[in-house]
């Protein structure tokens, strides 16, 4: 089923050459057809990575339009809407969301199962495409003339105008998008149940397991609403059917209602992968078994169960009564208790662990700090006094982005920098990317500090104007954030240069536990080319440094026994 | 083949239906919400809107639809005991109900556009004489202003500025029209089934597709199951 038929081994590859699910097969065709989850994983990272560029190119002219009171840069007002707008939902429905489990996770998962594949893989080529018609029709979007209503596309100013070609591109890319997102998950949580090799319980799957099926769980359930909400929408901008817009019947506070009801959810599907990549992050590079396991892998359920019934704290100026309000912000609260909790068991992790300071172990400390600051500041938030003042200003704004890109984009380059050598089987150059990471943490650092404290004198979001006691803010801000960008870039220069003069990667090259580093790097099409020895996600002592490989090869005990030390020696 | 028996694949799969059923159920109930909230709101409009769905229409078509669930669990039996004829038989039973339903849902559709009893800003009743007959009665007390028609009066009281019925005929066809869209997605599934059961395709081991397919239909009915009385029974 999963592509044996398409993909004969006949090509492989050049004489001599080992193997591997790139060279056994060439040609442009051999990838549009893959069923191959590694090569849809590949293909998903580039397109997200693309998509990652263009909403940082469209930030970096929004904030070099910032560097003065009236502006330095376009013509009218309008340009900064529009690319704001596309800023938000460029960066949102085709980077951040299926990010990390679109891209890693469809790589990682099967592997870390021992499993050949996702299962159900022609539904997972079905959601790459999915992707890639909404991700051209929202390029189009651009072409058709931009659209300027914020990515929240709240009505009824997005829906009350003449026939717009833009908002009904939106609309459906975003519907499309949504549906890409709900087939990885549902296929996400198939896989983790009827394709764990026999010996590995749910409790026994590594933390990015849990994360990623917390993940599709808000997929899976909340997507589908953001569909309708926006199918409704469409249908209420060609007809006036009187469901949104208020001069027609409508109610426009449904809208954010429903809007959120996913948006909200969607933030926990943006941050749990992120915090699964953490939990491998942290552990492999302290050596040392997670602390706190269950604690985890239960808290990233529980998140994403919180998640779902937190919404109305979007809208607590929206007209919401007070009592809803309330009780919003008193649930909201509650997201905080099992993000806490995982914090503390990575901190936990790290004590007493033989912490090595690796590339991706800089971008899960960072991680730590990013998001201990983003999640505080959510709770500021949360409180609903609070939040009347420093709603819709840039204090929302910086928190959101600590979460979303001090967090989850911080856990997307630590998961790209540790998955690097499995997936391409080259090391990329290690000087570069600790300048990388360290350019990537001050750039953010400087981005959105600054932001925190312009938002608490009253700096509101989305105004492409300023008065001039903001001034200094934006500057710092601005200089941030092409401080990111140089970083990012850098990171893309030192990964396309791996591609060709990096280092042959070992196997396992950190000496990581789970898994998928019981493969070759890169992988042979098959995954694996003999069963790999099902072990724990964490027993890290089954593996020793080979100073031969330059990396990390099971103990011949371990491989004697085929079963993990652990078990031996109880 | 990455599964390691038979056995797992089907319950892949149909696990993946089920989960996909479970998108659908929240789908569909942002739909439910909006009813609720409009309903909620606005008891009147939802009290009126009602005298313009006729029960026998919407009885008649959930008894199709109650049937053709039958014949869909039928025909995953028939796939069990590898009965062709059966198979094929209770496939096109189903498939011919969800036709019968459709074409009743047409008659419904046409006749309230027909009156101008439909969304948003259109709506707009034509005559007084084509308003169902109860509703007559009830409105023919209304007063008429000075230098209006009797039915001007009418779509004022009903229409935009009154009660407006335009966002009940939103949500009715909001509603019904999706679970119609289902409808036919379950009619082009039950074509390209039959044709794979006319070719022998199926057998006691390998039903997964007759098995999932059902799945879905009973979704399909489920939800019409809802909106029968949401929308034609309770007044």
């Amino acid at each position: 089923m999963a592509g044996g038929v398409v993909e004969k081994p006949a090509g492989y590859g050049a004489p001599g050459a080992v193997p591997n699910y790139l060279n056994h097969v060439a040609g442009i065709k051999s990838w549009l057809i893959t069923l191959d989850h590694k090569r849809i994983g590949i293909m998903y990272l580039a397109a997200v990575t693309f998509a990652l560029l263009l909403g940082g190119f469209f930030v970096l002219l929004l904030r070099t339009e910032l560097l003065q009171s009236g502006g330095v840069l376009f013509k009218n007002n309008e340009y900064y809407n529009k690319f704001f707008t596309l800023h938000g939902a460029v960066m949102v429905f085709m980077f951040i969301i299926p990010g990390i489990p679109a891209s890693l996770g469809n790589f990682i998962l099967p592997m870390q199962l021992g499993a050949k594949d996702l299962a159900l893989p022609r539904l997972n080529l079905m959601s790459l495409y999915l992707y890639w018609i909404g991700a051209v029709m929202f390029v189009l979007v651009l072409v058709f003339g931009g659209l300027d209503t914020g990515w929240t596309l709240y009505p009824p100013y997005s829906l009350d105008r003449d026939t717009s070609i833009p908002l009904l591109l939106a609309l459906s890319a975003v519907f499309i998008l949504g549906f890409s997102s709900i087939l990885t998950g549902l296929n996400f949580i198939v896989t983790m149940h009827r394709l764990r090799p026999v010996g590995m319980t749910m409790y026994d799957m590594p933390l990015f397991l849990w994360a990623l099926y917390a993940t599709a769980l808000i997929q899976v359930l909340a997507t589908p609403v953001i569909g309708l909400t926006l199918g409704l929408s469409a249908v209420e901008h060609i007809g006036h059917i009187g469901i949104f817009l208020p001069q027609y019947g409508g109610d426009p506070v449904l809208y954010q209602h429903f809007f959120w009801f996913y948006s909200h959810p969607a933030v926990y599907i943006m941050i749990l992968p992120a915090m699964g990549v953490q939990s491998e992050l942290i552990a492999t590079f302290s050596r040392k078994h997670v602390f706190g396991y269950k604690a985890i892998a239960w808290s990233s359920i529980a998140i994403a169960a919180i998640g779902f019934v937190v919404w109305g704290h979007h809208m607590f100026v929206a007209g919401q009564s007070p009592t809803a309000g309330i009780i919003f912000s008193f649930i909201t609260f509650f997201v905080a208790i099992p993000s806490a909790i995982k914090v503390f068991n990575w901190v936990a992790t790290l004590y007493k662990g033989s912490i090595e300071l690796k590339t991706p172990m800089l971008y899960g400390l960072a991680f730590m700090y990013l998001f201990g600051v983003g999640g505080l500041t959510g709770l500021f938030l949360a409180a609903i006094g609070n939040n009347v003042h420093l709603h819709d200003t840039y204090f929302v704004i910086a928190h959101f982005h600590m979460v979303m890109v001090g967090s989850t984009l911080n856990a997307f380059f630590g998961g790209v920098h540790y998955w690097w050598p499995k997936i391409t089987g080259r090391m990329y150059n290690e000087k570069l990317a600790v300048i990388a990471c360290i350019l990537v943490f001050i750039g953010f650092n400087l981005a959105f500090m600054p932001q925190f404290v312009a938002g608490t004198r009253g700096m509101p979001r989305r105004y492409a104007n300023y008065v001039d006691e903001f001034t200094i803010f934006h500057q710092l801000s601005t200089i941030g954030a092409y401080i990111l960008g140089a970083g990012v870039l850098l990171q893309v220069v030192y990964f396309i240069a791996s591609l060709k003069n990096g280092k042959k990667a070992p196997k396992n090259p950190w000496g990581a536990a789970t898994l998928e580093w019981q493969a070759d790097s890169p992988p042979d099409f098959h995954n694996f080319t003999k069963p790999p020895i099902v072990m724990a996600a964490y027993d890290f002592e089954n593996w020793e440094y080979d100073p031969n490989t330059g990396g990390y090869e099971l103990r011949k005990e371990v491989v004697e026994a085929g079963h993990s030390l652990a078990t031996v020696h109880n | 083949m990455h599964f390691d028996t038979l056995h797992n694949q089907f319950q892949s799969g149909k696990l993946g239906m089920w989960l996909f059923l479970g998108q659908e159920v929240l789908f569909f109930a942002a739909l439910f919400t909006a009813y609720s909230v409009y309903r909620g709101n606005h008891t009147d409009m939802f009290h009126y809107g009602q005298y313009f769905l006729d029960w026998r229409m919407g009885g008649a078509n959930t008894i199709v639809l109650l049937f053709s669930s039958m014949t869909a669990a039928w025909s995953v039996r028939c796939a069990q005991l590898e009965q062709r004829k059966g198979l094929l038989i209770t496939i096109a039973i189903t498939w011919a109900c969800a036709a019968t339903f459709m074409i009743i849902k047409y008659f419904e559709y046409s006749h309230k556009i027909h009156i101008g009893a439909i969304w948003g800003e259109h709506f707009h009743i034509h005559s007084f004489d084509e308003l169902p007959l109860p509703l007559q009665e009830k409105l023919s007390h209304i007063p008429v202003p000075e230098g209006k028609t009797q039915i001007e009066a009418v779509n004022d009281y009903l229409g935009k500025g009154g009660l407006g019925l335009g966002t009940f005929f939103a949500v009715y066809f909001c509603m019904t029209g999706l679970h119609g869209i289902h409808v036919l997605v379950g009619m082009g599934l039950y074509i390209w089934l039959f044709v794979r059961a006319w070719r022998g395709r199926y057998n006691r081991k390998y039903y997964s597709s007759v098995d999932n397919i059902a799945l879905y239909w009973h979704i399909v009915d489920l939800i019409w199951i809802f909106l029968f009385p949401l929308l034609y029974l309770i007044g």
